[in-house]
C-alpha cells in the first residue's frame, strides 16, 4: 500500500470531524503510515476462505418485547446539553 | 496492618461481629487516599459525601439485617468509563469534563445491590486508549512501586489504587489488556472475563466487540467474589451471554492434579524480557508441584494479533466516539457554522492518542480500504480465535507472562505509538478470541512486579481462578506491598 | 429525438410499534419536544441497543406483502455520518444484508397494469427532528422521533412517468396500511419519499445521470416534482448542457426544483457490522408465522369484490385503494347495505364530500352503520333519493342515526295519494300557462310542473306518484 499522503490525512480528518495544524498533519501522517505499514503483515496470511469474525460468539436473535418504558423528563433530557431553547437542544444553524 | 490490607472474608466476619463498621472502612479509605493519592493520582473524582452517607445507612442497618453479601460495605473504586448515575463520568477526557450520567451501568446496579461503597472514580487512559495511563486528560497515574514508572493502562488508576491499599477492590475494563497489564505492573490480581460474561451496558464503549469489565483485587479469592457479583445475563446488553454463572469459590481446592496447561512458545520469544520469562518459568515449576502438567504449544497467529487488534478496535472506536460532538452533552466550542463547531470541539478536547485511533479507524473503514484493512483484520481474528479453540480441545488453560516487560518509565514510549502498542502483544490475543484471562503476581524483577497470565476457555473463569488461587496460596508474592 | 424518463423511488415508512426500535421510549407522534427520549435513544455514553422484535415482524410482514424474498440471515450495520439529528453520529441500518430483496408490486395507470420491481427493503432507525428558526443563526433539535423504527423501500428504476410514480406510491401506501405496519401519514412524516430521476434517449439501455429529488411532502408534489425535473433535464440536454449528479429540493411554493448540493462521488458512510447487535436468523417457522399474520391485501380484496359482490373491476379498484375506505365499505356491508348501492354512495357522494372538505373517512362522525341505515330508508321508500342527499349531509357532518334524522326533520316521503293530488291541483291552479304549453306539445312544461310540486311538498312527495298524478290531473282539465 502506498504511503499515506497529507491530503489523505486531511480527508480522513474531515470524515472524523477533526482538524489539525500543519505540524499535527505531519505527525499523524507519519505515525499512521507506520501503523498501516505494520498492519500490512496481515497480507502474509491467505484468508480467502476465512469467514470474518464480527462477534466472537454466535449469539442470535436477541429481541425485546414491544413495551413502552418511562422516558426521561424534558429537563433531564436537556440537563447535559451545552445549549438549549424551548425544550430543545440549541445548535449552530444547519442550513447554510 | 491496615484494615484495607485484609481479605474480604475477614472483613465480612468483623462487620458481622460488629467489631468493625462500614464507616471505619470508609474513613480508612479516604484517609489512605489523602495520604498517598497525591503521589499516584489514581482518583479523578471522589464520591466522599455519597460514600459516607451510604456507610452510615449501612451501619444503621447492621443491627437489623444480617450481613449476607461478602461485598457488604466494602470501599471500591470505579474506573471512570463506567457510568455512575449523578456522579461525574469523564473517561478521563476533557470532552466529558463536567458530564454526569443519567443512569447507572448494570455492574453498578449489581454492586449497589451488594451494598458496596463507591469511593470515587478512577483515572485511566482517555477513553481506555493506552497501555501506560499517560493518555489521561487529567495527568498520568504513577506506579505505587516506583512513581517514576507507569502503572500500565488503560485501567492504571484501578490497579494503582488497589496496590496502594486505598480501596479493597476496583473495577476496570479490558479491551486489549487494560486490566491485566496494569495488574501485572502494579502487582495485583486482575481478571478479564469471557466476552459476554459481564454486561457492557453503561461501559463507555471503546471497541464494542472486545470490551469487558472486570475486577482488580489483592487476592484471587476476593477477585472471584467481585466477579460473582457482576456476572450474568443482562437484557440491556444484546451481546451478554445467557450462560449460567458457577460459584467460583468452589474452585478453591488448592489442588491442580489432572490440570493440563498449554504454554505457547510465542510467549517466550526474544521480545519478552529474559527476567520476565524466568519468573514465569519458575511459576510453571510451581504449578507442576501443585499437580498440573504443562506442554509447549504454538499459537501460530498470535504475532498478527497486535495489527489485527489496532485495526478492529480503532475502527469500532472511530464510530463509538463520534457521539462526542458537543450537541447533546459534553463540552462544546461554539462556532457559527455547525461543521466548525464539530471540528473545533473534537480537536480541542480529544487527546492525541484518541485522535490517532479515530484517524486509524476512520481510515480503515473508508472507501477503498475497508476490505484490505478492516475486513482482512476480521478474518485474521477468526484465525486467532481458532488457535485458542484448538488448544482448548486438549488443555485446561494457557499460561504465560502477562506483559513482555515490567513497568517502564513514564515518557519512555509515549512518542512512539507502535512500540507502545507492542506492549499489549501478550494480552491482545485473549480479547480477540473472547476468552477469559487473569494476571496474578509471580515475583519481582528489580523491585517491580511481574504478572503471570492464565487464560481459560470460553466461560471457564472457574478453572482460571482455580489455577490462579492454587498458585497464589503456594507463593507469597501477593503479600508484598509497595512503600509509599 | 424523443426522451424517456427513468425513475426510482426510495420510500421511508415508519413502523407503528408502541416503543422505539432499540429502547422502550414511546413512538407516539406530537408529544412536547424531548419528552420521549432516554439515554439510549439520546446516544449517551455507554448505552446499548436491544432490538424490538415487533419491528422485525413488521418489516418482515411488509417485505412479504411486497413479494420480497426474506433473508434467512440478516444483520445490522453502522452508517457513519455527522448530523445533529443523529445522536450517535451513526445510524443503525442494514447495508449488505437487508431483510427483504427482489420484490414487486403491480400498479395500474390508465387501465394498464405494470409491474414495478422492489430492489430491497431494510430496517433502520429514524433520526430526530431539526427546526431552523427563521432569521436566527441557530437550529433546534427534538429527539422524540429518533429511534422510531423505519423501513426503507427502494424500487427498481422501472418507473417511467410521474403518473406511474404516483400510482406506485398509492399502491405502496395501501399495502403498508392493509398490512397494518404503518399509518403512512405523510403530514406526520410517517411516510417519506425521495425520487431519483434521469432521462435518456428513447431506446437506449444506458442510464443517464440522475438527480435526487427531496422534500416531496405529498404524492401530488412527487408527481409535480418529477414532471418538473424531467422537463428541466430535457431542456438542459436540448440546449447542449449536461446533467450533474446533484440533490435537488422540491419547492412547492415556487413549483420548481432547487439545487441543494452537487454530489462528489458517493458519500463515504464507512458502513461496518454493528457490534452491539447480534445476527438475526429468520427460520421458516418465523417467516410463516408472520406470513400468516398478514391481513387481506388490496389486490385480493379487489378480486373478492369482483367475484363475490359482482362489482365492476374499476369500482372494486377504487374502493380498495384506501384501506380506511374499504374497511368502511366492509362494515357497511355487514350492516346490511346492498353492495352495489353502498359502492355507488361511497364512490359518489361520500368521496366527493371528503374531497371537497379535505378529510379522511375516519375523520367524519358518520358511521358505516349510519350510511347503511340511510340506504335502507331509500330502499324501503321512506325517503326519496333527493331527500337522501339532505340526510346524508346531516349524517356526514354531524353523525347520528338516519331514522332519527328523517323523523326529527320531517323528511319522510309523502306517499299518500290524496295528499299529493291536493298539492298537484294547487300547483296546476296557479300555472295555467304551463298546462297550455304542455298540451301544445312542449314536454319541458311537465318537468317544470313536477319541479313545482316537489318544491311545494318540500321535496317529500314520492316522485313517481307526482308524475302519474300530474299526468292524470292535466288530462282532466
Amino acid at each position: 500500500m502506498e504511503r499515506i499522503t497529507k491530503s489523505q490525512i486531511k480527508h480522513v480528518a474531515h470524515l472524523a470531524r477533526l482538524e489539525f495544524s500543519d505540524h499535527e498533519v505531519e505527525m499523524f501522517s507519519e505515525q499512521l503510515d507506520q501503523i498501516i505499514n505494520f498492519a500490512e503483515q496481515l497480507n502474509e496470511l491467505d484468508t480467502d476462505n476465512v469467514v470474518p469474525t464480527s462477534h466472537v460468539f454466535d449469539v442470535r436473535n436477541v429481541l425485546r418485547e414491544d413495551e413502552v418504558k418511562p422516558s426521561l423528563s424534558q429537563e433531564e433530557a436537556l440537563e447535559n446539553a451545552p445549549a438549549q431553547k424551548d425544550g430543545q437542544m440549541k445548535i449552530p444553524t444547519v442550513f447554510e | 496492618m491496615s484494615i484495607l490490607d485484609q481479605r474480604f472474608a475477614h472483613i465480612h466476619e468483623q462487620l458481622h461481629k460488629k467489631e468493625l463498621s462500614v464507616s471505619d472502612l470508609v474513613d480508612a479509605s479516604y484517609k489512605r487516599i489523602s495520604e498517598v493519592d497525591g503521589k499516584i493520582n489514581s482518583f479523578l473524582h471522589l464520591n466522599e459525601e455519597g460514600a459516607r452517607q451510604k456507610a452510615k445507612e449501612l451501619d444503621d442497618s447492621l443491627g437489623k439485617d444480617d450481613v449476607t453479601s461478602v461485598l457488604f460495605g466494602l470501599p471500591a473504586g470505579i474506573k471512570d468509563n463506567i457510568s455512575t448515575k449523578g456522579i461525574r463520568t469523564t473517561c478521563a477526557s476533557k470532552i466529558l469534563d463536567r458530564f454526569k450520567p443519567l443512569y447507572n451501568a448494570t455492574v453498578m446496579n449489581k454492586l449497589e445491590t451488594e451494598q458496596i461503597i463507591n469511593i470515587g472514580k478512577l483515572n485511566m487512559d482517555e477513553f481506555a486508549m493506552g497501555s501506560s495511563n499517560e493518555n489521561s486528560g487529567y495527568g498520568p497515574v504513577r506506579n505505587p512501586w516506583d512513581t517514576e514508572r507507569v502503572p500500565g493502562g488503560s485501567s492504571g488508576g484501578s490497579a494503582a489504587t488497589v496496590a496502594a491499599g486505598e480501596v479493597l477492590f476496583s473495577l476496570g475494563s479490558d479491551t486489549g489488556g487494560s486490566i491485566r497489564e496494569p495488574a501485572a505492573f502494579c502487582g495485583c490480581v486482575g481478571l478479564k472475563p469471557t466476552y459476554g460474561r459481564v454486561s457492557r451496558f453503561g461501559l463507555v464503549a471503546f471497541a464494542s466487540s472486545l470490551d469487558q469489565i472486570g475486577p482488580l483485587t489483592r487476592t484471587v479469592e476476593d477477585n472471584a467474589h467481585v466477579l460473582q457479583a457482576i456476572s450474568g445475563h443482562d437484557p440491556m446488553d444484546s451481546t451478554s451471554a445467557g450462560v449460567d454463572v458457577p460459584t467460583y469459590v468452589d474452585a478453591f481446592t488448592g489442588d491442580l492434579r489432572g490440570k493440563k496447561i498449554a504454554v505457547p512458545k510465542e510467549y517466550f520469544n526474544e521480545g519478552v524480557d529474559i527476567e520476565v520469562r524466568n519468573k514465569v518459568r519458575e511459576a510453571l515449576d510451581q504449578l507442576e508441584k501443585l499437580g498440573a502438567t504443562w506442554e509447549e504449544v504454538s499459537l501460530p497467529h498470535s504475532k498478527y494479533a497486535v495489527a489485527t487488534y489496532y485495526l478492529l478496535a480503532s475502527s469500532e472506536a472511530s464510530a463509538n466516539l463520534s457521539r462526542f460532538d458537543g450537541i447533546r452533552y459534553g463540552e462544546r466550542i461554539e462556532d457559527e457554522r455547525l461543521i466548525e463547531t464539530y471540528k473545533k470541539t473534537r480537536s480541542e478536547y480529544f487527546g492525541n492518542e484518541v485522535k490517532r485511533r479515530i484517524m486509524l479507524g476512520t481510515f480503515a473503514l473508508s472507501s477503498g480500504y475497508y476490505d484490505a484493512l478492516y475486513k482482512k483484520a476480521q478474518k485474521v481474528r477468526t484465525l486467532i480465535k481458532q488457535d485458542f479453540d484448538e488448544i482448548f480441545l486438549k488443555y485446561d488453560a494457557v499460561v504465560g507472562p502477562t506483559t513482555p516487560t515490567t513497568a517502564f518509565k513514564i515518557g519512555d514510549k509515549i512518542d512512539d505509538p507502535l512500540t507502545m502498542y507492542m506492549t499489549d502483544i501478550l494480552t491482545i490475543p485473549v480479547n480477540l478470541a473472547g476468552v477469559p484471562a487473569i494476571s496474578v503476581p509471580c515475583g519481582f524483577c528489580e523491585g517491580l512486579p511481574v504478572g503471570l497470565q492464565i487464560i481459560g476457555n470460553h466461560f471457564d473463569e472457574k478453572t482460571v481462578y482455580q489455577i490462579a488461587h492454587a498458585f497464589e496460596q503456594a507463593t507469597d508474592h501477593h503479600k508484598q506491598k509497595p512503600e509509599l | 429525438m424523443e426522451f424517456e424518463t427513468v425513475i426510482g423511488l426510495e420510500v421511508h415508512v415508519e413502523l407503528k410499534t408502541e416503543s422505539k426500535i432499540f429502547c422502550g421510549c414511546s413512538t407516539e407522534f406530537g408529544a412536547p419536544p424531548n419528552t420521549h427520549t432516554c439515554p439510549i435513544c439520546l446516544g449517551h455514553p455507554g448505552v446499548l441497543p436491544v432490538l424490538n422484535g415487533k419491528a422485525v415482524d413488521f418489516a418482515m410482514r411488509a417485505a412479504l406483502a411486497l413479494n420480497c424474498e426474506v433473508a434467512s440471515e440478516t444483520k445490522f450495520d453502522r452508517k457513519n455520518y455527522f448530523y445533529p439529528d443523529s445522536p450517535k453520529a451513526y445510524q443503525i441500518s442494514q447495508f449488505d444484508e437487508p431483510i427483504g430483496e427482489n420484490g414487486w408490486i403491480d400498479i395500474n395507470v390508465d387501465g394498464e397494469k405494470k409491474r414495478i420491481g422492489i430492489t430491497r427493503l431494510h430496517l433502520e432507525e429514524d433520526a430526530g427532528k431539526l427546526t431552523h428558526v427563521d432569521g436566527e443563526h441557530y437550529s433546534l433539535v427534538d429527539f422524540n422521533r429518533v429511534g422510531t423504527p423505519l423501513i426503507e423501500i427502494v424500487s427498481e428504476p422501472d418507473i417511467r412517468t410521474p403518473d406511474e410514480a404516483y400510482a406506485y406510491l398509492e399502491k405502496l401506501k395501501a399495502i403498508m396500511q392493509y398490512t397494518d405496519v404503518s399509518d403512512c401519514k405523510m403530514e406526520e412524516g410517517s411516510l417519506r419519499c425521495d425520487a431519483n430521476i434521469s432521462i435518456r434517449p428513447k431506446g437506449d439501455d444506458k442510464f443517464g445521470t440522475k438527480t435526487e429529488l427531496k422534500n416531496l411532502n405529498s404524492f401530488a408534489n412527487v408527481r409535480k416534482g418529477i414532471a418538473y425535473e424531467e422537463e428541466r433535464q430535457e431542456s438542459e440536454i436540448r440546449r447542449g448542457g449536461r446533467i450533474l449528479q446533484e440533490t435537488r429540493r422540491w419547492d412547492a411554493d415556487g413549483s420548481k426544483t432547487i439545487l441543494m448540493r452537487v454530489k462528489e462521488g458517493s458519500e463515504d458512510y464507512r458502513y461496518f457490522p454493528e457490534p452491539d447487535l447480534v445476527y438475526l436468523y429468520i427460520e421458516d417457522e418465523w417467516k410463516e408465522r408472520v406470513r400468516g399474520e398478514i391481513p387481506e391485501l388490496p389486490d385480493d380484496r379487489q378480486q373478492r369484490y369482483v367475484n363475490e359482490l359482482d362489482l365492476p373491476e374499476y369500482d372494486a379498484g377504487v374502493l380498495t385503494q384506501q384501506k380506511v375506505m374499504s374497511d368502511f365499505f366492509e362494515k357497511g356491508l355487514e350492516a346490511g347495505a346492498p353492495a352495489k348501492l353502498l359502492s355507488n354512495w361511497m364512490m359518489g357522494e361520500v368521496s366527493a364530500w371528503l374531497k371537497a372538505n379535505n378529510k379522511d373517512i375516519t375523520e367524519v362522525p358518520m358511521t358505516p352503520e349510519g350510511l347503511a341505515g340511510m340506504i335502507e330508508l331509500i330502499e324501503d321508500g321512506t325517503i326519496s333519493s333527493k331527500i337522501a342527499k339532505k340526510v346524508f349531509k346531516e349524517l356526514i357532518e354531524k353523525g347520528g342515526d338516519p331514522k332519527t334524522i328523517v323523523k326529527e326533520k320531517g323528511l319522510v316521503q309523502i306517499t299518500d295519494e290524496g295528499e299529493i293530488r291536493t298539492i298537484v291541483n294547487d300547483v296546476l291552479d296557479s300555472n295555467e300557462q304551463s298546462i297550455a304549453d304542455y298540451k301544445d306539445g312542449k314536454e319541458k312544461a311537465l318537468g317544470f310542473l313536477v319541479g313545482q310540486v316537489m318544491k311545494a311538498s318540500r321535496g317529500k312527495a314520492n316522485p313517481q306518484m307526482v308524475n302519474t298524478l300530474l299526468a292524470d290531473e292535466i288530462e282532466k282539465r
